[in-house]
Formats: structure tokens, sequence, C-alpha cells
């Protein structure tokens, strides 16, 4: 067993306890999340499966502090992220979470590096620290060649190797992934996915992932299927 | 990758847009220095340290002339040191557009009661010896290529010669120095005895007001009341005045410049507010996906309302900047053709400094809403909306 896989028998990363999220539209009060729990272990690449609506990214959301629940509560690495003001969570953003958007949001007006380099400026490391990792960064996802490139010069694929960098160079202990390869081909996709797969194997990151692709879905550990916000079932 | 460069980046986001905004401003702050500098040559004070000077004119209308026996009265007075009478002289040289201010005055008095001005001691004397000299500024002399003993026709627009004409020929004596900084006008004089033997009759023995120079350490109000205390019950009261007072009496006979300025730079900063205001609300509705990418990577709230800030004090910043800079390269050549006119006209250091208040508060009037916007901004909505 790798010292990778012991961890994730040993230590619950995420924890979500009857978790409840609703919000009122036009009236009607609409429940997204409905009393889940849920727990992930450090080191596990889960990826959150389920039909359009069914609470994926509204689950992702809380577990990454971006929102709050109605009722429940998430912990990750034993720190509830209820008892964070807006501020404190940011900073535990910061440091603890890295995230792939499904359209890679990049700063279009930065170059690759730079944009890699964004997180860092929230860090006390020096420009020239700063623009070291974001370089060793853009190795490790295999993109270092085209770090002066600004976004609109590169390829979806390309752009979100760039995004994963971001994702990763603060050195985060958990990556959250909503939807990454669902605005790629299939073949830039497997590249992307293996990217990922290589990340939890080789660096130990753990990393949650909402897709709607079964295909992406085998990359991951364990699949949790959400349906019309409860849990139905994990597959390993 | 630094702060500024994150700022620098949201600006130039739309070259083309930032371009017109910034070059907006610019114009905006080039018309502030312009018009505040138009200002003060209208209203600002003539006088030099330790040189006080009384204008004595009409008591009420400065159209209106003084007898020439009033010049004496007043050197006479107790704490006068000289006083030469000066009227205005109207006229063109060439063209009417070569208008420039010319004046007869007393050609031994002049140079004692304005001791600032430069003047050798041969031009002095030639400007004396001879009825038709007169002595020009060296700019004048430069702009216009005269030398001493051209002789220089001038077409007059007020005063007629006895003869009916209205040719007017003079001699250069030579020519004397303003000194840099003064804001003395630049004028052309000629001799009063030579203007007053040969002008039409009607306008004989009057002078268009009087210039004395108070002897070091009197109280100018003393003297003030002396003099128009002592015409008072004469058939050509005076007012006699400072010569600062007198320079801004005169700007405010043409309106009040400030207020005038004022309502004109009022204008144009109100609509540069709504104008920029306009494109900093359009750039920040562009930039919402970003701002809520960078707040789901651990930015806090206030740090990207810091960010937004920023960016609009940094557009103002550089139109200032540009304003100020093109208004003090103005200042040489609007200054050789406005001295003549209104003295002499100047950028000042603390208009820049004024500018650049204005530019930080107009940066936060615009600023500010987005920054706000920014700060409240839920990550969850703007990447639903992204998505």
């Amino acid at each position: 067993m790798s010292e990778a896989e012991s961890s994730r028998v040993s230590e619950a990363l995420v924890e979500c306890r009857d978790l409840t999220y609703a919000y009122t539209r036009g009236g009607q009060k609409l429940v997204v999340l409905d009393h889940l729990d849920l727990t992930v272990q450090k080191g596990d690449f889960t990826a959150l499966m389920g039909p359009s609506g069914s609470g994926k990214t509204t689950l992702l959301n809380l577990i990454a502090g971006l929102d709050r629940p109605v009722s429940g509560e998430v912990r990750v690495l034993g720190v509830p992220l209820g008892t964070l003001n807006s501020t404190a969570l940011a900073e535990w953003r910061a440091s603890h979470v890295g995230f792939v958007f499904q359209f890679y949001n990049l700063l279009p007006g930065l170059s690759a590096v730079a944009n890699v380099e964004l997180p860092l400026l929230l860090t006390s490391l020096t420009r020239k620290q700063r623009r070291r990792h974001a370089e060793t960064a853009l190795q490790i996802v295999g993109i270092e060649d085209r770090a002066a490139h600004k976004p609109s010069a590169l390829s979806g694929g390309q752009q979100q190797r760039v995004a994963i960098a971001r994702a990763i160079v603060t050195d985060p202990t958990l990556l959250v992934c909503d939807e990454p390869t669902g605005d790629l081909d299939r073949e830039t996709a497997t590249g992307v996915l293996s990217l990922l797969q290589s990340l939890n194997r080789e660096m130990g990151k753990t990393i949650i992932m909402v897709t709607h692709d079964p295909q992406a879905a085998e990359y991951a550990d364990s699949v949790v299927h959400l349906d019309k916000g409860a849990l139905i079932g994990a597959a390993a | 990758m630094t702060w500024l460069s994150l700022v620098r980046t949201g600006l130039w986001r739309k070259p083309t847009r930032t371009v017109l905004t910034t070059l907006s401003l610019t114009v905006a702050f080039v018309l502030f220095m312009l018009l505040r500098a138009l200002t003060a040559a209208f209203t600002g004070g003539t006088s030099v340290p330790g040189v006080q000077r009384l204008l004595v004119d009409a008591k009420y209308a400065m159209t209106d002339n003084l007898p020439l026996a009033a010049v004496q009265s007043v050197r006479e007075m107790p704490g006068v040191a000289g006083a030469t009478q000066m009227s205005w002289f109207g006229g063109y040289y060439q063209d009417p557009a070569h208008a420039f201010a010319k004046a007869p005055v007393d050609q031994t008095q002049y140079f004692r009661v304005f001791p600032e001005l430069v003047i050798a001691d041969d031009v002095l004397a030639r400007f004396q010896a001879s009825r038709r000299a007169v002595v020009v500024p060296v700019a004048m002399a430069d702009e216009y290529g005269w030398r001493t003993g051209d002789l220089i026709p001038i077409v007059g627009d007020i005063w007629p010669k006895s003869d009916g004409s209205w040719d007017w020929e003079f001699e250069v004596a030579g020519t004397y120095e303003v000194p840099p900084g003064s804001v003395l006008q630049p004028w052309f004089l000629l001799r009063y005895d030579y203007f007053n033997e040969s002008v039409a009759d009607w306008a004989r023995n009057e002078v268009g007001w009087v210039v004395a120079r108070l002897d070091d350490g009197v109280d100018p109000k003393v003297v003030v009341d002396a003099i128009d205390g002592r015409f008072e019950n004469s058939s050509d009261p005076t007012r006699s005045l400072s010569e600062d007072e007198w320079s801004r009496q005169f700007a405010n006979q043409l309106g009040d410049i400030g207020l005038i300025a004022t309502l004109i730079l009022g204008a144009v900063f109100f609509t540069m507010l709504l104008l920029t205001a306009n494109v900093a609300a359009l750039a920040f509705r562009e930039r919402v996906p970003e701002l809520a990418v960078m707040k789901a990577l651990g930015f806090r709230d206030g740090t990207a309302a810091v960010v937004v800030l920023a960016e609009a004090l940094a557009l103002c910043l550089m139109g200032v900047v540009g304003g100020v800079a093109i208004g003090f390269g103005l200042e040489m050549p609007l200054n050789a053709q406005l001295a003549p006119v209104v003295g002499r006209f100047q950028m000042s250091w603390l208009d820049a400094g004024l500018a650049v208040a204005i530019a930080g508060g107009l940066g936060l009037a615009i600023g500010l809403p987005p920054a706000v916007a920014a700060k409240r901004l839920s990550i969850v909505r703007a990447l639903r909306e992204i998505s």
C-alpha cells in the first residue's frame, strides 16, 4: 500500500454532515441538498456524478468554501468552514483549495505564467520566488513552453492545463474540479484527466471532480452519485 | 507578476477604450490648467516685493480720462516717490492683428516708477532725447525685427492726429527687458509729450490714468485717501487703488473670470464624471467573471475592491499627468501670445497639485461604486453566470 493510499484510509479530509442547501425562487423553496452526509478521505480522487440540478456543483461549492449551507456542517482537515468569516474563508481557500473550472477562467490579459502566479500574490513569496513556483507548476502540467502566451493564443486543452497549474501552484490540500473536461474534445479531455490522475497518484493531491461524463469518472478512485440533492450510492 | 501589473492588466483590458478615456481626461485637465492660468493672469497681483504702486483712475469709469494737471498733483503728494501718466493708445502695426499694448508715458518718470524693468542708460538717454522715440520690450523687438533707429508706423484707431490723419510714426530708441517671472505687461512706450502735441485738439492734456510709486514704508491707504480726498470735489474725482487691486477690478470688468472659469470647469468635470463612470461600470460588468475567479482563488472581498478602485484611480492619474504635462508644455507659446493682453500667463504647481487632487476625487467617485460591487460580488452567482 502506497503512502497516499494508507493516508486515504486513515484520515478524512472532507466531512459533510447533515448538509442542507436550499433557496427560494418565486415564493417557492427549492431544496438543492437534503441532509447529505459525505466523507472524502485524504488522497482520494472522487467523482461527483448526477443529472443536471442534482446538486453536484452546489456540493462542490460548499466543500470549497465558496458558499454556506442552510444547515449542517462541512469540515475540511478538521476545520468547520461555517465558523470562518468571509475574510478567514478567503484566506483558507487561498491556502488549501485549488480550483479547476469548466471554462478555465484564466484572466485574458495575463500570460499563462502570470495567470499561474496570480494566487501566489496572496503569499509572502518574493517576485522571483513566485515566478519560479509558477514555472515549476507549468512544467508539471507539461506546458512550460507556452508560458509567455496569453490565453487567447492557447487551445482549450492548453488553457485547462494552465488552469490546473494555477490550481496546484500553492500546493493546496484539495483540488476541486467542476466539469474540467466539459469543454474539451475526447482526446484533449483524456490528457487532462490523465494529468489529474497523476497529480492524485504521484503528488497525493485529494481531488473532487464534478462530471457528467462516465468516461471521465473512470479516472477517479470512487464515484459518488447524486440525485435530487441526496446521495444514491457510491462506487469504487 | 505584481499587484501593479495586475492593475495595469485590468486597465488595459480594452486598450482603445482606455486610450480614449484617458485622452478625454487629459483634455479636461489641459482645460483646467489653462483656465486656472488665465484666471490667475486676470485676477492675480502685479506687485513685486519692495515696490508699492498706486493706480489713480477716474472715479466713475475707467474709460474716463483725467486732466494732465492731475499727474503733477499726484507727484507732489507726500509719500509719492514718482508718478507717470499712461493712456491706452490702441492702433496697430502694419496689420490689425499686430495690436500689442501701447501707451504714452512720461519718459523721465516711467522707469523710476517701474524700477524692476531693465533699460540701458544709453537707451533711456535716447528715449528722453528724441520726442518721437519709443522703447519696446526685447521680445516685441525680436518678434517684429525692429532695430534701434527703425521707424515704426502705427495706424491709430482711438487718437487721430491734429492734421486729421491716423498715421503715427515713431523711432525705436532701443529695448528694455521685462525680467523673467514678472507679471508686468510688456508695453510699447511712446512719449506723452510728443503724443500730446500731435494728437487732435479735443484729446489734448488728458491722461488715461496715473501710476504712482510710493516711498518705502509708506502706508498706501494714507496716500490713497490723500489723493482721492484732493480730487473729491473737483470736476475729475479719482479712485486710487493698489496695483494688485486695480488688476483684479480691471479683470472683473470683463466679468467674474473666476466664476466663469469655475462654471466651465464644473461642467467639464461633471461630464467627465458621467462619461468615465459609465466606462468604469461597463468595464466592471465585463470583469465580473475575472473578479469572481480571483475571489474564489482566495482574494479577499476588500482586496478585490481595492484592485477595482486602483484601476479607476490609475486611469484618472494617467489623465491628469497628461493634462498637466501638456499644460506646462503650452505655457511658453501661450505666454508669448497672451502676455501682451493679460500679463504673464503661467502654469502653477499649486494648480497642478489641485488637478491631481481633483483626479483623485474623480477616481474615487467613479471607482467606488464598482469597488463596492466587487466587494459584494457573490462568487457562486458570478461563476454560475459564466457556465
